[in-house]
């Protein structure tokens, strides 16, 4: 049998023993002098390397505008996946024709890594900004597509019956019966494209860019300095939270429109 | 009897090939309108994958290539998956466990898979060892969320049932907790893998001696379009079979699922 619930203090002891733990392990490790610091650093030279960063610059731009370069490269990446996702899928599950045209194609690309864009990327755009925002694209698009239309074959056919028997056109029962209907899904996979597209932007920023959190933290590989990357780590993370919670209130928000 | 529909359905695939194969040499090599510097046409592919099935390129023939990668992956995979199912079962088996892991855990979640090449290059370097290190961290994560997941989405009847006939020890393991969360195990499995080839790929192309993301290196630098269009389909058609492979695996496994 499961056992039941912990009770509070227990839980909290157990949580502060686990984390203590890890800390005192990494602790210990950095200062054993088995390896150099920069190879190996303690948690709290990460947590001042951070602070250092943010205030500053470092591979051209202090940690913040890094950041700022990476998230719009990631939003007009993800803005794209958006644009072109949602009406192709509709248009996919609307069209019977378009989607036996368009799912062969979109199978055969789908199973290449979005990272595997990197050399197209990088001859197609050099460095500029058109590299990184193909990876990301290549990366969120799917689930956006993919959703969208799952959403929208799962309409009840009443509802499509019945605006065809009032004299929708396509484009209205796409627009007004689709569409709405397939929201719940939509957001669904809005929030899976982003994670992924915000994923495959930090692979490209290690490869083909000259700014942003990826590029902070190839040059902290090559000055070998494993404060600098791990902070690159934790701001990844830490927006890419950011962003995720962001999509889930949008998701609850929509959730308790409908119920209402 | 084949169906109708089946059948075109097979037409319109077979269509849609054709024509983007007939729109693609047309673009390429018939017109000139796409420069053969910025994307080949068919037939450029074909020689491509001549040269690296024979002669090689970028050090290695082409299944030297596949086969270094694929099986970094596996060995990569399998360390992890295993160590991260058994963890993920066992945090969701017992609360104290769980309450144990999940601070070093929530804290390596967020982290994307690709994020530890940088760390994997500067503590290990650009051999096989920074590889297998990216692969694990990549293939941990979605093995112990889908596995802990899995155990606690297993039914209070169940167990209730299984405490009543006495059930304990290895046979709550073996014929409870493990069967009850395969199915959940198994989309974690998927999700790793993917993730795992994915970060391989990237890692490759960061810096490598051989291996698919060598090739696709390669080819980036020689300006070479159409063996970078090889190294992008062996990618896909490697993860594809990879993902079927797994898919067969999870047949034999749970025969009792509905396909």
């Amino acid at each position: 049998m499961l056992a039941p619930k912990l009770d509070s203090p227990r839980f909290w002891t157990l949580t502060i023993v686990g984390a203590a733990g890890f800390i005192a392990l990494w602790s210990a490790a950095a200062l054993s002098g088995l390896t150099t610091r920069a190879f190996l650093p303690a948690p709290w030279d990460v947590l001042l390397r951070f602070a250092q960063l943010v205030v500053e610059p470092f591979a051209g731009f202090t940690l913040l505008q890094h950041l700022w370069s990476s998230f719009q490269r990631f939003g007009i990446g993800f803005v794209l996946a958006v644009v072109v996702g949602i009406p192709l899928g509709l248009l996919m599950a609307w069209f019977r024709w378009v989607d036996r045209f368009v799912t062969p194609a979109f199978e055969a690309v789908r199973f290449v890594a979005p990272i595997a864009w990197v050399p197209f990327a990088a001859l197609w755009f050099g460095t500029g900004i058109g590299g990184p925002v193909l990876i990301i694209f290549m990366g969120a698009f799917p689930p956006v597509l993919i959703n969208t239309y799952r959403g929208a074959k799962q309409v009840d056919r009443k509802y499509i019956e019945a605006s065809q028997m009032l004299g929708a056109s396509s484009l209205r029962s796409m627009t007004q019966v689709l569409l709405p209907a397939a929201v719940p899904s939509i957001v669904a996979g809005l929030r899976i494209s982003a994670g992924l597209g915000w994923q495959s932007l930090v692979g490209a920023e290690l490869i083909v860019a000259s700014s942003g959190v990826g590029y902070l933290m190839v040059k902290g590989q090559a000055s070998v300095s494993t404060a600098t990357v791990m902070s690159g780590m934790i701001a990844i993370g830490v927006v890419g939270i950011g962003i995720d919670i962001a999509l889930r209130r949008v998701q609850q928000w929509i959730e308790d429109r409908r119920g209402g | 009897m084949i169906s109708v529909r089946r059948f075109a359905t097979l037409g319109c695939t077979l269509l849609a090939l054709g024509v983007v194969l007939l729109v693609w040499q047309l673009l390429t090599a018939a017109t000139g309108w796409i420069s053969p510097n910025t994307f080949p046409a068919p037939l450029e592919v074909v020689n491509a994958l001549r040269q690296i099935g024979g002669e090689g390129y970028a050090n290695a023939a082409l299944y030297e290539h596949v086969l270094r990668s694929v099986l970094l992956v596996t060995m990569g995979f399998v360390v992890a998956s295993t160590i991260g199912v058994a963890l993920g079962l066992a945090m969701g088996a017992s609360r104290t466990v769980e309450a144990l892991a999940n601070p070093v855990f929530l804290l390596l979640r967020p982290i994307p898979p690709l994020a530890w090449i940088p760390l994997a290059i500067v503590w290990l370097g650009l051999g096989d060892a920074a590889k297998i290190m990216v692969i694990f961290f990549a293939a941990f994560v979605p093995s112990v969320i889908n596995s802990f997941t899995g155990v606690r989405q297993i039914e209070r009847p169940i167990f209730e049932a299984s405490a009543m006939l006495g059930v304990s020890g290895v046979r709550y393991w073996r014929e409870v907790l493990i069967p009850g969360a395969l199915p959940s195990i198994f989309t974690g499995l998927r999700l790793s893998l993917q993730a795992a080839w994915t970060t391989l790929v990237a890692a490759e192309l960061v810096g490598a001696v051989a291996g698919l993301g060598q090739i696709l290196n390669q080819a980036s630098q020689d300006i070479y379009p159409a063996m970078i269009v090889v190294g992008m389909a062996s990618v896909a058609v490697c993860g594809w079979l990879m993902t079927l492979g797994l898919g067969w695996i999870e047949t034999r496994v749970m025969p009792w699922k509905p396909r």
